[in-house]
């Protein structure tokens, strides 16, 4: 599904992250952890195609095509999917026309039957209640006064939507009342099969134990340092980051 | 299908018509020399057979307008204008082309895009069909219908022939000519214009509409309008501007009065989207329009809607004079300027009469260089007691080079009276747009979807057509704009 080769960004004359390998195959769910500022969101926003970095070699692979060259619209189209770890508001904006527009826009790419208003409401209603926010969103404009757990179910509100193929979380559980945290975790559970792929950034090991990952990698200073699996976050959550240090 | 084109067709066959009985071909091919003078005031007065009294208006217009100075108190920036360089009468006599493919081809997408269809093309872009002239008032449809009801509509100098009493008994009563450095100028050499008059216990059986147009180069455009609504009657009227791309800036200074009498009420919509002038803030037009509606009666209402997308600059304060009790007055407006467009634009209100209510939204939109700036004055006199006023001024930036800016000017002279104002600015960023095209979203769309949810409450307050035709603009004038 996703293939990172050698991958160098910076930023101005800062280097970001060096040196990055990393596959995730179909099927697949992976972790990235790691402390604050070593690049998570960056290597997130590299892959949806966010603009204002320097890419200085290295390539990234999307279904085998060179996903350097693609917009940002059209990463999303063909089915990469990002939960934003500061989800933007955008005041007069409404939700409902929002995520409908969105929601058609990729069906229609993906060559499946756009939603009728009548049909998307219906949808919309059914994964409203899986992340468990009220209709009334419906009505006020995207992610304007939602607080910041509203913020992250409506992230994953808006991936059961879209069913992507390739899902980046970051930080999604950040946030999360206890409660909140084990619906969004079920919400996540339940999207995914053999036929996504996932890449969950997180700070916390609570999360990873209700997704039961395949890899767990930690990003320090630029570099992945190790990979593992879930026993390494677990380790990570007891001991800190000091022990991997050289 | 869309009354505004159904209007437009009918205009044409109209006009075309009137040409069959000579209607006007004497002044066919006219234009005077530029400049500005009293000989000037006379031809034009004379061209179009004026009585003296009106030639005295205009005469005395000019005396004052000479001792008055040009306005400097606005957020706008311009080369001086040279009034003596400017030509003040100009009758079609049309370069026409032979074919659609001798005009510009940027403007037959905007038309494409507008879903004009191609006579109607032709006609906009001036290719042998006569329909819509400069200076010339072409606002003379559906007279049958009208003319059963009682209705009056007609071009202003028609008016003046046919309606003397009621031209001299209500011109400049609401916008006198001394009212500012514009009016002056209009009220000296307004060209045409439209006229209307309701009846009493009348309700216009139909929506009346004029397109005004701006097309032979180096011409000032002065219209003036006059509606007025008797005893108990209603009016809604559309005017619906578009203009040619032109090189140098072109000044248009128009006069619109309204009159509202016991229990009448005038709905004044206007989409005006003239030439903005190029990316680079080249070309375009001069707008500095003195809009007035009088609330004289008791019980009336007068309510402005007004789009403008259009022009390079924009001075424009459609308010009302609220004299009778329990009158109301509305202004809902939306205010686009892109590139480098400016606007100075917002809306007076002045509560004269008891329980008067006004009501203000106003949607400014700011991208590329473009300035904005919302100018809005509440007066409440002392004998106005227990008058309200609701204003809402929103301003939404996309980009970082353009500005807005909001500038409320309220005046309470009673204790009974309340006033609630509200405003807000938010931005369209980089982030924004990542987001959207994050969830699939092309940016252009995203901008659009944004705008249209701003600026929904004013586009609904339009005749269905005309909203259609507003969002369009809309997303035309937008289009490839970037927040980088
Ligand atoms: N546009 C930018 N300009 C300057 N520095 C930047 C820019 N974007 C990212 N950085 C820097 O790059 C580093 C990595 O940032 P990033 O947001 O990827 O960290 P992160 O691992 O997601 O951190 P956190 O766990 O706090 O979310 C930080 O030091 C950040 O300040
Ligand atoms: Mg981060």
């Amino acid at each position: 599904m996703l293939k990172i080769n050698k991958l160098n960004v910076g930023v101005d004359d800062k280097n970001i992250l060096n040196n990055i390998n990393l596959e995730i195959n179909k099927g697949e769910l992976h972790v990235i952890m790691g402390r604050n500022g070593t690049g998570k969101s960056t290597l997130s926003n590299i892959i949806t195609g966010k603009d204002g970095y320097n890419i200085g070699g290295g390539e990234v692979l999307y279904k085998n095509k060179n996903l350097l060259d693609m917009s940002t619209e059209d990463r999303a189209l063909e089915g990469i999917f990002m939960s934003f770890q500061y989800p933007v508001s955008i005041p007069g904006l409404n939700t409902m026309h929002f995520l409908r527009t969105s929601v058609n826009s990729i069906r229609k790419h993906q060559n499946k039957e756009e939603y009728s208003s009548g049909e998307f409401i219906k949808v919309f209603k059914e994964k409203l209640a899986i992340v468990g926010l009220d209709e009334s969103f419906a009505k006020r404009s995207v992610n304007d006064g939602f607080s910041g757990g509203e913020k992250k179910r409506f992230e994953i509100l808006q991936m059961l939507l879209i069913e992507p193929k390739l899902v980046i979380l970051d930080e999604t559980d950040s946030g999360l009342d206890i409660d909140a945290l084990r619906i969004v975790a079920n919400g996540i559970n339940n999207f995914k099969s053999k036929n996504n792929s996932f890449l969950l950034i997180t700070h916390y090991y609570r999360i990873i134990e209700y997704l039961n990952p395949d890899f767990v990698h930690v990003l320090l200073d630029v570099k992945i340092v190790k990979s593992g699996d879930q026993k390494l976050a677990l380790k990570l959550e007891e001991n800190g980051y000091g022990w991997l240090k050289k | 299908m869309d009354k505004v084109k159904r209007t437009k067709k009918q205009l044409t066959d109209i006009s075309s018509s009137e040409y069959k009985y000579g209607f006007k071909t004497n002044i066919e091919e006219e234009r005077l020399p530029n400049g500005l003078n009293e000989d000037i005031i006379k031809s034009i007065s004379k061209i179009k057979n004026e009585p003296k009294w009106l030639l005295d208006f205009r005469l005395k217009s000019y005396e004052k307008w000479k001792k008055m100075k040009e306005p400097n108190w606005q957020n706008l920036k311009y080369p001086k204008i040279d009034f003596n360089e400017i030509c003040y009468y100009s009758s079609p006599k049309k370069k026409k082309l032979k074919s659609l493919d001798e005009v510009d081809p940027e403007l037959l997408k905007t038309y494409d895009k507008l879903g004009i269809p191609l006579d109607e093309q032709k006609m906009l872009s001036n290719v042998a069909v006569d329909a819509v002239f400069d200076s010339v008032s072409i606002a003379t449809t559906f007279k049958d219908t009208l003319k059963k009801a009682g209705v009056i509509f007609c071009s202003f100098s028609e008016a003046v022939i046919k309606y003397p009493d009621l031209i001299k008994k209500y011109l400049g009563t609401v916008i006198p000519s001394s009212d500012n450095y514009y009016a002056a100028l209009n009220s000296a050499v307004f060209s045409d214009g439209s006229f209307v008059y309701i009846p009493k216990n009348t309700k216009c059986p139909m929506e009346l509409s004029t397109y005004f147009r701006i097309n032979a180069a180096n011409t000032g455009q002065f219209e003036r309008t006059l509606i007025i609504a008797d005893d108990n009657s209603y009016v809604s009227y559309l005017e619906g501007c578009t203009a040619p791309m032109r090189d140098e800036n072109q000044l248009h200074a128009a006069i619109v009065e309204l009159i509202t009498l016991d229990n009448a009420e005038i709905k004044y919509s206007t989409v005006q989207n003239w030439y903005p002038g190029d990316k680079n803030g080249k070309g375009g037009i001069y707008n500095f329009v003195t809009k007035r509606g009088h609330c004289k009666g008791n019980n009336s209402k007068i309510s402005w809607t007004q789009i403008e997308t259009g022009s390079s600059l924009t001075w424009k304060y459609p308010s009302c004079v609220l004299k009778g009790d329990n009158s109301i007055g509305e202004f809902y407006s939306v205010a686009l300027s892109n590139n480098y467009q400016q606007a100075d634009t917002g809306t007076k209100m002045i509560h004269l009469g008891k329980n008067t209510k006004s009501t203000i939204i106003s949607k400014g939109i700011s991208a590329g260089h473009g300035q904005q700036t919302y100018r809005g004055q509440v007066k409440i006199m002392k004998n106005a007691i227990n008058s309200r006023n609701f204003s809402q001024c929103d301003s939404i930036l996309i980009g970082s080079n353009c500005g807005a800016h909001t500038q409320p000017y309220i005046n309470i002279k009673n204790s009974s009276s309340k006033i609630e104002h509200e405003a807000t600015t938010s931005k369209i960023g980089e982030d924004q747009l990542f987001y959207c095209n994050q969830r699939g979203i092309s940016t252009e769309n995203a901008i659009s979807l944004i705008i249209n949810g701003f600026c929904k409450d004013v586009f609904k307050k339009l005749p269905m057509e005309f909203a259609i035709e507003a969002q369009k603009l809309m997303e035309i004038s937008l289009e490839g704009c970037s927040v980088g």
